[in-house]
């Protein structure tokens, strides 16, 4: 038995930007076969790097982002224009146990590969369509960026500092919604395996989010109210907030969840006169009073270097860590102990740090085997294994425009 | 019990707060057996209001109430040695173990991995904890703000803030805690599945400060493109772009790429001000942002939320109204999907809670339940399955065992 989760499962992957493909990077890293359908015709947003490169962009094969979110696949391009294109996709897919497209609803079934076509080249197939608000419903055809089902979902309004604005935390976003939808993708693998039955599964963006938030949006059918945006500050807990540190854009966080914490918190401060208010000695004198205290705690931490109060706190058993920027991630000594970072070699972009996935199991190891894949650069691998066609018949498509 | 794809997998969940439960709930509401284990006196959830109607009761806890759905609660004591026993007797039966103590504070009960594995050879053992097994911060403390912050998503928010004066901030409410629990979903199904395919048991390790990093991995490797850290400064502008409406709602509207910044214009009736020249590329819109926002907030000020957001989707153009609970529960869109779920509880009746975030052609999820009182189940658990007497469990009680 080969040690990976998903060896053998093949994904034909028509989605692009993040949502789609971060869940099929997800199961990438658990050993599925990931073949990525695109096309010079609609190159995927990633790879024209501009969204956050600005002028630096290199071509659609020179983009870290696409690299970002594309790492073990293979890509095959297509046409999908032409109907020649359309029924070798549809041989692609009979070779596959899951397709997975995030294109606007209704596309797919314009270009005859709506689930109804798919089920007919293979019966036991799994569709799964991400889209901004689920495929049906009065808003089913609207357009739904990162933003817009932060927002809509109910999480941008309770994100932001207490009495300003809401923020919608853009790009993260989808990779929320990968993730639920890696995780639907292999409970129908799981399903198929019981019973032999395949399924379409229609994912609203929107409503991953606010799963994310049920119990937040919870409170206003159970009791009429909706919660709001709070900053740092926690419902019970005090102090609790992010206060800044010496050097230039340094903060730590700092979160006091009992008496004992609060003893030790002021113990590493020094025991300085303020804090033996005894008004302070319980949760809830120190919940009403966390205005004052975190002005206090403030004048005490800007003494300090972020990375020794996280020592000096945590050493005393007060939950303590920096804000971190990238910067620090990249080279903090925790990271290093965890192999959070490797790299993986670019035909293009040379050697490139990317994350490593995020659980560490000890039969499968999840992992990270390549760099993204050029635009089509495994056309003659992919269309040889998957559907039988020889190098010479990939070369005429390519000619034609069919594999483009 | 619920029903859904999962029916028939195994699940013992012995997590406390919210990451862990929230995995745990979305095992169950796809139809995992999810049997919750709690210490005698009860996840700390049932104490963190608000509470349903305000009732300060530990079964009505909204938190708890949503992250617990459709599982079977039992108590357990394993400070004691007969709990340890029944704690292995309730694994060897189980597909999934999720914990989420300390590390190594299950081993020490004599209930690690290694002991389990005895009872249970094909056990996926998933501890969930805040640094992870190893590493120098593997025993630091940690809870929703310092994990946030720690992972480093955080550092990037508010999302375009004017500068860096003031404070990063979380994510909304427990977000951050609930992406852990969907991370580390992904890879107990994975490790399901295998185990279904023929392959064997294992011990998953997920850290919380990495689950949520995990979803910032573009973010932090961009430090290597930029020359620099990203930071929370005025970033993503043009694409995530705020403004109020007459009503008093904010919008969301996306000005980039180019055919985005065209919707939005045609959808307004091209007033005269989109044609300034300084609007006129992508790059001036980005170096004009501040004017530009200024001429779209007259622009959204004409118009109610929802009227706003009709008008610039009309044009096929990305536009959301930033919605309250009460918006998302109100939406149309929320109504047609069906979104919302009956959930029927013995303390509160019926009420209607956001469900899961997909649809299934076949094995739906159904049969939804509410979330077990405190040892609700423990006669079901502990006396049918597992055979224990009336007697026995009264035993158990007095002994503070359950």
């Amino acid at each position: 038995m080969k040690n990976e989760a998903l060896s053998g499962i093949k994904i034909a992957d028509f989605s692009w930007v993040w949502a789609g493909p971060y869940a099929s990077e997800l199961l990438s890293f658990l050993g599925a076969d990931v073949v990525k359908i695109e096309s010079k015709k609609r190159i995927d947003q990633t790879r024209q790097g501009s969204m956050t490169m600005g002028a630096d962009f290199e071509g659609y094969n020179a983009s870290p982002i696409f690299n970002n979110a594309n790492l073990n696949k293979r890509s095959v391009s297509l046409n999908l224009k032409k109907p020649e294109a359309v029924e070798l996709a549809k041989k692609l897919v009979a070779a596959s146990d899951v397709v997975l497209e995030n294109m606007r609803p209704g596309v797919m079934e314009k270009n005859g590969l709506g689930y109804e076509d798919l089920k007919k080249v293979k019966e036991d197939i799994i569709m799964v369509s991400a889209s901004g608000f689920g495929s049906a419903g009065p808003y089913g055809h609207y357009a739904g960026y990162a933003p817009i089902f932060a927002a809509f979902g109910g999480l941008a309004n309770l994100t932001g500092y207490e009495g300003g604005e809401p923020n919608t935390m853009s790009g993260v976003m989808d990779l929320r919604v990968g993730t639920m939808t890696a995780a639907a993708i292999i409970a129908a693998l799981i399903y198929r395996e019981k019973t032999g039955k395949g399924m379409y599964i229609d994912i609203s963006s929107s409503e991953c989010i606010s799963s994310l938030v049920g119990a937040e949006l919870l409170e206003y059918p159970m009791n009429g109210t909706s919660p709001t945006r709070m900053g740092n500050k926690d419902e019970i807990m005090a102090p609790h907030n992010v206060y800044r540190c010496a050097g230039d854009d340094r903060w730590i966080s700092i979160a006091v969840g009992s008496d004992q914490e609060w003893k030790s918190l002021k113990k590493v401060m020094g025991e300085p006169e303020w804090a033996q208010n005894e008004e302070y000695d319980d949760q809830h004198g120190r919940w009403v009073n966390q205005e004052e205290l975190d002005r206090h705690i403030s004048e005490w931490t800007v003494q300090y270097k972020d990375y020794d109060l996280m020592h000096m706190l945590q050493d005393e058993g007060v939950a303590a860590m920096p804000s971190f920027c990238a910067e620090q991630i990249l080279s903090d000594p925790h990271m290093a102990a965890r192999e959070k970072f490797i790299q993986v070699e670019h035909p293009i972009l040379g050697k490139k740090w990317v994350m490593t996935p995020p659980w560490k199991m000890s039969e499968t190891p999840a992992k990270i085997y390549k760099a993204s894949p050029l635009l089509g650069e495994h056309n003659t691998e992919v269309f040889g294994e998957w559907v039988g066609l020889s190098a010479d018949e990939v070369a005429q498509y390519e000619a034609d425009e069919v594999i483009f | 019990m619920s029903k859904g794809p999962l029916t028939g997998i195994k699940v013992v969940e012995y997590c406390t707060g919210v990451a862990g439960p929230y995995c745990g709930k979305l095992l169950a509401d796809m139809g995992a057996e999810v049997i919750k284990v709690e210490k005698p006196n009860g996840d700390i959830s049932r104490r963190r209001g608000p509470f349903f109607h305000d009732i300060a009761d530990e079964d009505l806890a909204i938190g708890y109430l949503y992250d617990n759905t459709n599982k079977l609660g039992v108590t357990l004591n394993v400070e004691e040695a007969t709990g340890r026993k029944i704690f292995k007797e309730l694994i060897r039966d189980a597909d999934v173990l999720l914990e989420d103590r300390k590390v190594g504070e299950l081993e020490a009960l004599g209930l690690g991995y290694e002991d389990l594995k005895k009872e249970n050879e094909g056990l996926i053992y998933t501890a969930i904890t805040e640094f992870g097994q190893d590493g120098p911060y593997r025993d630091y403390k940690s809870y929703n703000l310092t994990m946030y912050h720690a992972s480093g998503a955080g550092y990037v928010l508010p999302a375009n803030s004017p500068n860096a004066d003031r404070e990063p901030i979380k994510g909304g409410g427990m977000v951050g805690q609930r992406d852990v629990g969907s991370c580390a979903l992904v890879s107990v199904l994975g490790a399901v599945y295998w185990k279904m395919m023929g392959g064997t048991g294992q011990f998953i390790d997920i850290s919380k400060q990495e689950a949520e990093m995990a979803l910032e991995r573009m973010n932090i490797v961009r430090y290597y493109e930029l020359g620099k850290s990203p930071t929370r400064v005025k970033i993503n502008r043009l694409r995530d772009t705020l403004l109020r409406c007459k009503d008093g709602g904010y919008v969301k509207v996306v000005l980039h790429p180019d055919k985005q910044w065209r919707g939005v214009v045609e959808a307004l009736g091209e007033p005269e001000w989109t044609h300034l020249e300084m609007f006129a590329d992508h790059n001036g819109r980005e170096m004009h942002f501040e004017e530009l926002t200024e001429y779209l907030s007259q622009e959204s000020a004409k118009y109610d939320t929802d009227e706003f957001f009709d008008l610039i989707q009309a044009k096929g153009t990305a536009c959301a109204p930033v919605c309250t609970a009460e918006q998302v529960f109100k939406s149309p869109q929320s109504a047609a999907r069906e979104f919302y779920v009956d959930i029927d509880h013995p303390k509160t009746g019926v009420q209607k809670y956001p469900g899961l975030p997909f649809k299934m052609t076949e094995a739906q999820p159904t049969d939804m339940k509410g979330a077990p009182m405190r040892g609700e189940h423990n006669e079901l658990i502990y006396c049918e399955r597992l055979g224990y007497s009336a007697q026995d469990l009264a035993k158990f009680r007095s002994a503070r065992i359950i």
